[in-house]
């Protein structure tokens, strides 16, 4: 049982994308993306979405990883095994700084990677997009306009005039088998 | 830079960003040229190389079996010089893995453009010029079977390591560095792996790029979170790249051993670190730009630069030199004064006048723009800024330690065969996992290539004029 998931439309350089992006979003579409090769400048504002909270998650685990390390080495040295090595008293705060400071840096570089990739749904391998062998193209030189059958404002025939009217090369009802 | 131009000259703006990319490129030359040295058949010379490097890597095998069934004890090691070249090394090699986060972390925050060219190899330089220095340490310490002493893990005497020595200090340091260095490899990897996912051909490389590409659409809404990651990771690298090498000098700085004892290390390590890291993506760059045909990628423009870097960081090198000879004076301490004296004169003079050579002369060759774009000269004076910093570290190791205070504690150190087979032996490991880099993965970030490209600006159009 074969479905439509949606409709892909190609655009000829990244100017055109953002302005084609500028009218999808005045249609009202919400639930649909740009596709390129690289970050376009000015997109995010073309597709009027919001900053991305990823940054407040890093600052998160990055305060966790300051406190696990700091804590690890007040705990091992003042409570576990108290032991007087060369003079220094057992809470040395001071020394503890450059763990504390490296454990943070761990913390935070692992929350950007792994938060990026929550925030993203990835890995996830399956798209409607990737039912569109022309599709390829968008990690090589092609800029793409994708909405999603999902949208409330979505209708095959008329998306597609939209999208043509708006001048795209390539436009292609992704289809593909039924969920 | 464009708004000090009058209006009418807007296609000056265009001009100087379209140099950063030679040979009128577009966005699918740009893919092609990259992938299909990952996709074509493997060249002969490339065999030729890897057989080369893994041959290295049997001797290092070998050397490393003898060390473990023996101990120590094959090394040239003695009594007042307890570390010899094992430290020599994980400072050399940890030195060299400082260019590739800073090209991709500070020249990022720095927005230097010009750094999409030669970053992804020198992140990847700088990986596995980890994995190289993490090897010393780890067999170094004799019994490396009890390395977990070293980990923060419960064990069965109930105790945990000193968190108050600058050793385990640096076990952080250097652990956390290659941890981040890694996840910053593979975040920048992710856009390029579904290009090549995209392109493959063969049941093989589509599974694996699909699964390595994790499945990457390469849509704003991912790319939105990504380059805020990508900010970010660059945010925290840049303290972590300046702080390894600062806690690597702590090793040295926090003993009482004359000419270790100085507060100057921290910042002249690091840039020594720069240097030698620099020298060694100019020396990789340079045959992988000849071999791969990328000059139009890496130009006389990125070299330029980097020299550049290099003299600035080799003046900086050059002044520390100085400055530790004149705080030797100034402090009036006979055995800090003593020790220096006998760098530069004492048995080792013949290092400390090879280190002063490629360390301090060499670099100043670069206040001339012909030799900064001379690919032949630049790539001779990379070779001997890296042995130069091999020999910073062996003077600074092994002149302190031979005579410190009491003359009858003096002793000449000179590395045995072993020594030398550990060392040659891991250059065999980092050209192993180099060139199965440079076979099997983009090692230009293609992405972020095109991103500087002036047709991946939005009011670009055709002409070459902005709108």
């Amino acid at each position: 049982m074969s479905k439509i998931h949606g409709i892909i439309a190609e655009f000829g350089n990244p100017g055109s994308l953002l302005r084609a992006a500028e009218k999808v979003r005045d249609s009202g579409f919400t639930r649909w993306d740009t596709y390129s090769p690289f970050p376009i400048h000015g997109m995010d504002q073309a597709m009027g979405m919001k900053r991305s909270k990823l940054g407040f998650v890093i600052g998160i685990f990055a305060f966790i990883g300051a406190a696990v390390g700091f804590g690890m080495q007040s705990w091992a040295h003042a409570i576990a095994y108290p032991q007087i090595i060369a003079g220094k008293p057992v809470f040395a705060w001071q020394a503890y700084i450059v763990i504390t400071f490296a454990m943070l840096v761990l913390f935070g570089a692992i929350g950007s990677v792994f938060g990026m990739l929550a925030f993203n749904r990835l890995p996830r391998l399956n798209h409607p997009v990737f039912f569109s062998d022309y599709f390829e193209k968008t990690t090589d030189d092609g800029f793409f306009i994708g909405i999603d059958s999902q949208d409330p404002k979505f209708d095959p025939e008329k998306t597609k005039t939209l999208l043509e009217s708006l001048g795209s090369g390539h436009t292609e009802l992704l289809e593909g088998p039924d969920e | 830079m464009a708004e000090a131009l009058p209006l009418k000259n807007e296609k000056m703006h265009v001009a100087t960003e379209a140099d950063l990319i030679t040979g009128n490129q577009t966005f699918h030359t740009i893919t092609e040229n990259i992938s299909s040295i990952t996709e074509g058949k493997t060249p002969k010379l490339w065999f030729l190389l890897w057989g080369m490097a893994v041959s290295l890597l049997l001797v290092l095998f070998g050397s490393v079996g003898f060390l473990v069934w023996n101990g120590t004890g094959v090394w040239g090691l003695n009594n007042p010089v307890g570390w010899g070249w094992a430290i020599v090394n994980f400072v050399w090699w940890v030195g060299i893995g400082h260019a590739g986060t800073l090209i991709s972390a500070i020249l990022f925050l720095l927005r230097q453009r010009w750094r999409t060219s030669i970053n992804r190899f020198a992140e990847a330089m700088t990986l596995f010029a980890v994995i190289c220095a993490l090897l010393f340490p780890g067999i170094h310490i004799g019994r490396m079977w009890v390395i977990y002493y070293f980990f923060p893990v419960p064990n069965q005497m109930g105790v945990w390591p000193n968190f108050r020595s600058p050793l385990l200090w640096d076990f952080f340091a250097v652990g956390t560095y290659f941890t981040v260095s890694l996840l910053f490899w593979y975040t920048g990897l992710i856009p390029d792996l579904a290009t090549l996912r995209d392109r493959a051909k063969t049941r093989l490389r589509k599974l694996t790029f699909g699964a390595l590409a994790l499945g990457w659409r390469g849509g704003n809404r991912q790319w939105q979170h990504y380059e805020i990651a990508y900010l970010v990771l660059a945010g925290l690298s840049t303290p972590l790249v300046l702080s390894v090498h600062s806690v690597v000098s702590s090793d040295f700085a926090t003993s009482i051993v004359p000419g270790w004892h100085t507060t100057i290390f921290p910042p002249y390590f690091v840039a020594g670190a720069i240097y030698s890291g620099f020298a060694m993506v100019l020396t990789l760059g340079l045959i992988a730009r000849k071999v791969y045909h990328l000059e139009h990628i890496i130009t006389l423009n990125h070299l330029d630069k980097m020299a550049k870097i290099m003299l600035v960081t080799g003046s900086m090198v050059g002044y520390s030199y100085a400055m530790e000879f004149f705080i030797a004076w100034y402090s009036g301490n006979q055995y800090e004064a003593f020790a220096f004296i006998n760098r530069a004169f004492g048995p080792y003079a013949w290092a400390y006048w090879i280190m002063i050579f490629c360390n301090v002369i060499v670099p100043q060759f670069f206040w001339f723009k012909k030799i900064r774009r001379s690919v032949g000269l630049l790539f001779f004076a990379s070779i001997l800024v890296n042995i130069g910093m091999w020999f910073e570290r062996f003077v600074i190791t092994v002149t302190s330690l031979s005579r410190d205070y009491l003359p009858s504690a003096w002793d000449y150190y000179s590395p045995t065969i072993w020594d030398i087979a550990t060392f040659v032996g891991s250059f065999g490991l980092f050209f192993t996992l180099f060139l199965l880099f440079l076979r099997f993965l983009p090692m230009i970030a293609m992405a972020e290539v095109k991103g500087v490209l002036p047709q991946a600006d939005p009011h670009y159009t055709a002409g070459g004029t902005h709108e």
